[in-house]
């Protein structure tokens, strides 16, 4: 798991020639969308939340809903103490659907309502989900969310829906598209010109929202995009990498030797 | 040591049959109080329609909640039939003789209870019927056939159509008794019909008898399969404490365990309310309780393995559930209650003669081995979901909500409803096979020897 003494570890397994991030079913010459996420250049400032919670047609998450924890962020900031008051720290770890390349939703789903992608995206298809929830249980991250109500927005704010994302009914389970339909968008304006994809062309919500760029997104199969260079860093791991997930997200984090205790474990 | 069963022929048609035809007054205030529960279920499922599943205790990250438990626990009860119908016959248990039909009615009843269940919690029900019943041929559509969702009704279905003409097979004779018997004109057609034109002529007892014989061959595999694919619904998953290799074996015998303990029930329930002292006696319940004795034991042998393996894998999210489910509240107390019910309490009695020949401390134990499965199965299900993983941000707790404990309430009247219909409409006792049986136990004599009277052929 993500506990001190692996991330120490890291720079070992970094090095070699295959990273956790590498999809065991290549695509010959396809996309693998891929994010690296910088925990140390991360604030918790929440931008990347508001982000993709209006840019994804999300409802709002009233206090009660909190409570009740049926509130649904596609992206969450996770806060984890580090260290004994008063030395205390603050750590947040953004985490949101890890697209795994092994994705151990993908198998359990009976109505293929979610399927791995040729860009290396695990999708989630609403029209198929019947809600067995099977998914969001299997999932390790816990990233997938269920619908209890139907949508609802407080006039004005239904007025500013996005026309590009799907409204999702209740009693089916969503999570982070990496902002589909801006890479679609993206990849049909590339076609249109006749080129490739440019690195750093598609931008999801929340990167673009990050004021410190603690995010960033791009192709992992080319290996000049600064998503593949980041992955490759000496602070790079991945979350809960003996499961062999194969996520598509990397997180980056300097360890310090110093601070490496049982605290940070399972501060909380 | 087992006293055979001593009543002329023509008491045992009576006694047997006679539920059947009379219409006792407790009848009608039982099914009235079941048909009322399973109204308020129908009620809070139709709450369930309008409203959505947040009706029902879920919460992030937990989405499973009593509804599998629930259907763990129907499909375990379920296998009492096949142990009894099947792997009885086959060992060719005498004692096994008033048991059988009880315990495949049971398992009918609770294995359409149990089918319920995914429908039920699902987020879209009607979509549930659309996508798994009728496959989309039309547009190439298919079902996910690595999801273990959708094995599950591949077996619960192919147990439930043996089931069900194991039971019919077995009850032609009595069919065509209880037309020979019944003077209400309706009944007699109706009867007439279902007995298919069985007039006990050599052939047809030939046929009838090898039918049943096959049919007990070709349903053991399904013995091993369903609760197996049940088990697989966990095991196939990488949440901790659900994926131990040894989780199909120990759910067999899980089922077996709560299931002959849930016939042992039903029969004791039997033997006052239809007035069938003459036909289960003391002889059966305890050869049931001694079976048991040796089930339960495996069932714990294998739960320790499940725990031994957990501990050994090492794997921290693993062991953190173990500790979980052991050692903090409120699972502590759930599992201390699940093991003195399920295991201490019942086979500590068992071991008794005098517990196992009476009656009422079967009635109990064996009540309280299915309260403590129901506890096993709730253990099994949701601390692994509260604590997935070491990412602490997101533990969750689930606590059933009210609309849970209704849907529960509403699936036991069901089958208790369904037994007692089945029971008042058709011979529920075997009365064919219980005289088959005392013909096998009669002697005569030749010249100075006694001898049986019939001889077995297989």
């Amino acid at each position: 798991m993500a506990s001190a003494t692996d991330t120490a570890e890291l720079p070992v397994v970094a090095a070699a020639a295959t990273l956790p991030t590498d999809d065991p079913h290549p695509e010959t010459d396809g996309h693998r969308w891929g994010m690296v996420i910088d925990a140390d250049k991360c604030t918790g400032c929440q931008a990347c939340v508001v982000a993709c919670q209006s840019e994804n047609n999300l409802a709002l998450n009233e206090e009660n809903r909190v409570i009740e924890r049926r509130a649904k962020t596609w992206i969450r900031i996770e806060r984890y103490w580090e260290g004994e008051w008063p030395n205390a720290k603050a750590r947040f770890l953004p985490v949101l659907c890890q697209h795994c390349g092994n994705a151990p939703c993908e198998t359990v789903c009976p109505v293929w309502a979610t399927y791995h992608n040729p860009d290396g995206l695990n999708v989630q298809v609403y029209n198929r989900c019947i809600g067995t929830r099977f998914c969001a249980n299997a999932c390790p991250y816990s990233v997938r969310y269920f619908n209890f109500w139907e949508p609802e927005w407080p006039s004005p704010m239904d007025r500013q829906l996005n026309p590009d994302v799907t409204v999702r009914t209740k009693g089916i389970v969503e999570k982070c598209t990496f902002c589909i339909h801006r890479i679609n968008r993206t990849k049909r304006q590339a076609d249109r010109d006749g080129r490739p994809v440019a690195d750093g062309e598609v931008e999801p919500a929340c990167v673009q929202a990050c004021p410190t760029t603690a995010l960033v997104f791009g192709d992992l199969n080319d290996s000049d995009s600064k998503v593949s260079e980041l992955s490759h860093s000496k602070r790079a791991f991945t979350l809960l990498e003996p499961l062999g997930t194969a996520p598509a997200i990397t997180y980056l984090k300097k360890v310090d030797p110093s601070h490496v205790d049982e605290h940070e474990e399972h501060g909380h | 040591m087992q006293e055979p069963v001593t009543v002329d022929r023509e008491t045992a048609n009576r006694e047997l049959l006679d539920f059947v035809f009379a219409w006792p007054k407790w009848f009608f205030a039982t099914t009235g109080l079941l048909g009322a529960v399973i109204t308020l279920g129908l009620i809070i499922f139709l709450l369930l329609m309008i409203f959505g599943l947040q009706l029902f205790g879920y919460a992030h990250p937990v989405y499973w909640g009593f509804p599998v438990v629930n259907f763990v626990f129907w499909i375990g009860v379920s296998h009492a039939g096949i142990m009894v119908s099947a792997i009885l016959r086959l060992a060719q248990a005498e004692w096994r003789r008033p048991v059988t039909r009880a315990a495949e009615v049971l398992t009918i009843f609770s294995l359409m209870t149990a089918m319920t269940f995914p429908i039920i919690h699902s987020g879209r029900p009607w979509r549930t019927l659309y996508w798994e019943f009728p496959y989309d041929w039309m547009r190439g559509i298919w079902p996910n056939p690595r999801s273990p969702l959708v094995w599950d009704p591949a077996a619960i279905f192919t147990y439930l159509t043996s089931t069900v003409m194991f039971v019919y097979i077995a009850l032609l004779p009595d069919l065509a008794l209880a037309r020979d018997r019944v003077k209400n004109p309706i009944g007699k057609a109706v009867y007439g019909v279902l007995s298919l034109g069985f007039r006990g002529t050599t052939r047809q007892w030939r046929i009838q008898a090898i039918a049943g014989i096959l049919l007990s061959a070709l349903i053991l595999p399904i013995f091993v399969s369903v609760h197996s694919i049940v088990s697989w619904d966990f095991a196939v998953t990488i949440i901790p404490g659900w994926h131990n290799t040894v989780f199909a074996p120990y759910f067999v015998i899980g089922a077996v365990h709560s299931g002959v303990s849930a016939v042992v029930t039903v029969m004791i329930i039997m033997r006052y309310a239809f007035g069938l002292k003459n036909f289960i006696t003391k002889d059966h319940i305890d050869s049931l309780a001694r079976l048991l004795i040796i089930v339960a034991t495996v069932w714990l042998f294998f739960f320790m393995l499940d725990f031994m393996f957990g501990l050994y894998g090492t794997e921290p999210a693993e062991v953190d559930t173990w500790q979980r489910r052991l050692m903090e509240p409120p699972w502590t107390a759930i599992a201390i209650i699940f093991i003195i019910t399920g295991y201490i309490i019942p086979v500590g009695a068992w071991l008794f003669r005098r517990v196992r020949r009476n009656f009422f401390l079967m009635f109990v134990t064996t009540i309280l081995v299915n309260i403590g499965m129901w506890l096993e199965r709730y253990m099994i299900v949701i601390p692994g979901l509260e604590r997935k993983s070491n990412l602490t941000f997101q533990y969750g707790d689930y606590l059933p909500s009210a609309a849970e404990f209704g849907i529960i309430a509403a699936q036991l009247a069901l089958v208790i409803a369904g037994f007692l219909v089945f029971s008042k409409l058709l011979p529920i006792m075997p009365a064919a096979d219980i005289k088959e049986g005392q013909i096998l136990r009669d002697e005569i004599k030749v010249g100075r020897a006694r001898v049986p009277a019939t001889m077995r052929e297989a």
